[in-house]
């Protein structure tokens, strides 16, 4: 049966959800990682969905599972890149997909992991900022 | 103008399948993204109770006019054990499976014009309109 | 019965050239477009009225003169030609058609007639079938129009890198916040923009579902990974949502644009300070 690969980067796993997925094919993506997570302690995890042009509940649900199972194995979920017609269709769906943090691509959404990890791990200093503007911070210093 | 056409519903793959043939149906009736995206969505919520709860069956969409209106019909039919309250299942968060509840409730939702027609041991149809 | 019996195939066959001319002569103008239109019409006419009944113009022998009347309306409509206007084009086919006919059979006044009004129900019916196409194509134009209009009115600004501003003015009907919603939050993919600020300052009222489609937009765009900031809520529309029951939940809403662009500002780890705190207070540069 045909997978989505994992890719991993440096601490982070990154999955790029490129097919209409069917449930079976979600399902085991949603196994794949939590045991990826494990093997390779990665600490967060970005789900890039940019290339789907749908997200049902089962889709939905699959994303807040790996968001909610990561968290118990200490690694971050971000998923990037939903499509505007998408977004508008879950909220339509009644889906807020609480508890899954979201970024606008993978850029950022490495931005707000790097942000986040800073956070829990004190040493490196991080201006006490919300999450979102923190890997802001130094393109901030450049404007002012 | 009138077109319509039967898929099998059988596993998830055929999930897939319909809801491939629902966005082209819904392109060709000159739906905007997001109206495609609504219905597509909608529809694969049914397909999918259809095949887990209903045991399979089949999916028929077809291009539908009303007052100078376009729009895509979709319906779901399967031989399955039926519901028995309707009522109960269309509400939010309810479900007798694994899933988040919204299938139905959700689909009703993002479509135009919903009917569901079910009895226990007779099956169920779901049909979905959304007009462009 | 008049299929069998007509006599108008052989008489458009016969004299083809001169009713065609006597035909656009009528025109009050004349064209390549009009001339070839009225040619290609005739030519199919005479097929239809061949093997088709003149009762009813709706069978497959009339397809060909229904598809040439069908091109020419649209084309005529887009020019801006009006409904009647075109509809007296195919109508005007009446008055040389008839006096061919008068011509041809001055000494049966009873073919005459039956011809007369074996043509005129085709005709008329045919005068018929452009004004509903040509309507339709103005009503498509309009619509295009109006969607034209409603994306032009809507614009999507950029205030800061990473910081949009959508300043929606005039009444919000529920079709238009969603074309403008969904403009907002394909922008935000574009420009990849953080942050958006939705300011109403300019919108008198707000029902239900215009607050709605509000609070799905922040929740779409917030499902993308972008926070949206709804600003200039007068007085009137905050005792409205209260009303309403509207629950605007965790949604940022601030009292002006200024004060959503602060906050934007912030969210970018981006602050405004006065310049005295930093050189002395200056005297004003060339650029702020």
């Amino acid at each position: 049966m045909d997978k989505i690969p994992i890719l991993k980067l440096g601490e982070f796993l990154l999955v790029t959800v490129q097919v209409d997925m069917h449930d079976r094919l979600a399902m085991t993506l949603q196994d794949d990682l939590t045991e990826r997570i494990v093997a390779s302690h990665a600490r967060g995890v970005l789900i890039d969905i940019s290339a789907l042009d749908i997200v049902d509940s089962f889709i939905g649900r699959m994303l807040a599972n790996i968001a909610a199972m990561s968290a118990i194995l200490d690694a971050q979920t971000v998923v990037v890149g939903m499509r505007p017609a998408v977004a508008i269709t879950l909220v339509e769906l009644g889906l807020s997909l609480p508890g899954v943090r979201t970024a606008l691509n993978v850029e950022k959404g490495m931005e707000l992991l790097r942000a986040r990890m800073r956070e829990v791990e004190p040493g490196q200093t991080a201006e006490g900022q919300a999450a979102y503007g923190e890997g802001r911070v130094q393109q901030a210093d450049g404007v002012e | 103008m009138a077109w319509s056409e039967t898929l099998p519903l059988r596993s998830s793959e055929d999930v897939v399948t319909v809801r491939q043939r629902v966005r082209m149906a819904a392109d060709r009736e000159g739906f905007r993204l997001v109206d495609q995206t609504k219905i597509v969505t909608a529809a694969s919520e049914i397909a999918r109770n259809t095949v887990i709860y209903g045991g399979g069956g089949s999916a028929t969409i077809e291009g539908v006019e009303k007052n100078g209106r376009r729009g895509v019909r979709i319906t779901f039919e399967d031989n399955g054990p039926g519901i028995a309250d309707i009522e109960l299942a269309m509400k939010d968060g309810w479900t007798s499976g694994a899933g988040l509840g919204l299938g139905l409730s959700g689909a009703k939702r993002l479509s135009n014009e919903f009917e569901i027609v079910s009895a226990p041991g007779k099956g169920t149809r779901v049909t979905l309109t959304r007009w462009r | 019965m008049a299929q069998t019996s007509t006599v108008i195939p052989e008489a458009l066959l016969k004299h083809e050239a001169s009713l065609l001319s006597d035909w656009v002569a009528k025109q009050g103008k004349t064209g390549p477009e009009l001339h070839k239109a009225a040619r290609e019409f005739l030519g199919a006419f005479r097929e239809g009225a061949q093997s088709g009944s003149l009762d009813s113009i709706d069978g497959a022998a009339w397809e060909h003169a229904r598809e040439v009347l069908t091109d020419f309306s649209i084309e005529q409509s887009r020019q801006g030609v009006s409904a009647v206007e075109v509809a007296t084009f195919i109508l005007s086919l009446k008055e040389p058609l008839f006096a061919l006919l008068q011509r041809l059979y001055s000494q049966q006044p009873e073919i005459v007639a039956r011809e007369v009004w074996n043509a005129t129900r085709a005709i008329d019916q045919f005068a018929l079938h452009t004004t509903s196409v040509a309507l339709k194509t103005r009503e498509e134009l309009i619509a295009r129009q109006q969607s034209e209009m409603l994306e032009l009115s809507t614009p999507v600004v950029k205030l800061w890198d990473g910081v949009l501003a959508l300043p929606l003015i005039g009444t919000l009907d529920s079709e238009r916040t969603q074309v403008v919603m969904e403009n907002l939050l394909e922008e935000i993919v574009r420009s990849g923009a953080g942050v958006a600020i939705i300011d109403i300052t300019g919108v008198p009222t707000v029902d239900t579902l215009v607050a709605q489609h509000l609070l799905k937009t922040v929740a779409a765009a917030r499902l993308m990974g972008a926070e949206c900031i709804i600003s200039g809520i007068r007085p009137q529309i905050a005792a409205t949502i209260v009303h309403l029951g509207v629950d605007l939940g965790d949604v940022t809403t601030k009292a002006t644009l200024a004060d959503a662009f602060r906050i934007a500002l912030y969210r970018n780890g981006l602050q405004v300070t006065a310049r005295a705190a930093r050189n002395g207070g200056a005297p004003e540069p060339a650029r702020g």
